[in-house]
């Protein structure tokens, strides 16, 4: 697989907020300089129609992935422990509120 | 849309065995069949890495080659209102073409790569851009039929079996409606203006409409990776499927014009409940997909003079970034 040349900016992963009170969600990325500027291109690239209050950027090569491959072993011990489901305890049904 | 880079913080074994391949091959064909997404570093066939990386940096490359046609009648817009509108419209196909090349990135490709094969003349883009645009009707004709033809294509690719696809897709049907609105109320203005202006929504109708019926790729019999695409997920309807509902939709809307569609073979199909409609002209098609479009040089120039021109942009900032940030590593 081809590796960008040393000529191109670095690629950052952009972050918006789209309103208040909401957590901030990945949109896609940017080519860009610096941070400042990775700011302002993602402003131009995803907030075109106000889709966004606040905007963060973290290069690319600084996210650390788990591994898709490895996806099963990895979730594994979530699915193994069912009982963590509220729905694993039986109540009879005249009680109420629970 | 997750990255290139992400890809060399992990220690993938570089060969595998063919049988692991095979039951890697089988695994993933079950996958997209139940309609599951395949995301940027999941294990997928190389031949399914190509075509995505084909067919999205032609797609790029087009939203990137759209703005020139439309570029040049910023400047000689009919009014401040027209000139706004405009701008929006050839900024949001610049921002479609970031959103394909950041997609097309995640499969292993590099932005320099894609451009410099544009630049170079070895990419290929959609064929519609290498057409002039003549007079301001044009601008109607390209939002209404080019960019409808567009939204037709892309509408079922936003459930395209690669995620990164799928999402850029998503996002550029939600922008696409408004070109093609903004190009129908121009034709609108045009074709119930003065008859001169009528007569040049008629030209601009009668120059487009072939070119646009093109834009769907050649017929189903002559699409030799359909079905492979098709299986894949890549592709979601046929070439063939996709021109006969464009077809369907764009008629009553030229009627509502009072404009003549340029077909002489067009006509309702009660049985079918479809238009019928004539023979596309082949030759011309693929005599511009090689590059033999009235203007095509003019395009690939225009944009390799933009690229140019702002270099010093690019080696500035570079500079400032490096200046800032001595330790930080740029790339």
């Amino acid at each position: 697989m081809d590796k960008a040349s040393r000529n191109e900016w670095p690629l950052w992963e952009v972050f918006i907020r789209s309103k208040g009170g909401l957590a901030h969600k990945h949109v896609g990325s940017v080519h860009a300089s610096d941070e400042k500027l990775a700011i302002r291109h993602a402003r131009d690239t995803y907030t075109r129609r106000s889709e966004g209050v606040s905007i963060w950027v973290v290069q690319s090569s600084q996210i650390t992935a788990s591994d898709p491959a490895q996806s099963g072993p990895m979730f594994e011990p979530a699915e193994s422990k069912i009982y963590r489901h509220p729905t694993f305890y039986k109540i009879p049904d005249n009680v109420k509120n629970i | 849309m997750y990255t290139t880079e992400l890809q060399s913080h992990q220690d993938k074994p570089t060969a595998v065995a063919d049988t692991e391949v095979e039951a890697l091959t089988d695994a993933f064909e079950a996958r997209v069949a139940a309609d599951e997404f395949i995301e940027p570093n999941d294990w997928m066939p190389e031949a399914y890495r190509r075509t995505l990386v084909r067919q999205i940096s032609q797609h790029a490359h087009s939203e990137v080659v759209g703005m020139l046609p439309e570029g040049n009648w910023i400047s000689r817009a009919p009014s401040l209102r027209r000139k706004a509108v405009l701008l929006a419209k050839v900024q949001d196909e610049g921002g479609h073409g970031l959103y394909l090349y950041a997609a097309a990135e995640t499969l292993g490709t590099s932005r320099e790569e894609m451009i410099q094969a544009l630049h170079s003349g070895r990419a290929k883009y959609s064929t519609i851009f290498n057409y002039p645009t003549l007079t301001w009707a044009d601008i109607g004709a390209i939002g209404w039929l080019v960019d409808g033809a567009a939204i037709m294509n892309q509408v079922p690719l936003q459930r395209t079996s690669y995620g990164p696809y799928a999402r850029a897709m998503v996002r550029v049907c939600k922008e696409e409606s408004f070109h093609q609105r903004q190009g129908y109320e121009i034709m609108m203005a045009m074709a119930n203006g003065t008859p001169e202006q009528h007569d040049m929504a008629q030209d601009a109708l009668n120059r487009w409409w072939w070119p646009s019926l093109m834009m769907f790729g050649p017929t189903d019999d002559n699409s030799p990776n359909t079905e492979q695409s098709m299986r894949w997920r890549i592709k979601r309807e046929t070439n063939d499927e996709i021109r006969q509902r464009f077809v369907d939709v764009t008629v009553p809307q030229a009627d509502a014009l009072g404009l003549k569609i340029p077909d002489a073979a067009l006509k309702w199909n009660a049985e079918r409940k479809q238009y019928d409609f004539g023979e596309i002209d082949w030759s011309e098609f693929w005599a511009v997909v090689k590059g033999e479009g009235p203007v095509a040089k003019e395009r690939i120039k225009a944009r390799v003079d933009a690229w140019k021109n702002g270099a010093w942009v690019r080696e500035a900032a570079a500079a400032h970034a490096a200046k800032q940030n001595p330790i930080k590593k740029v790339a």
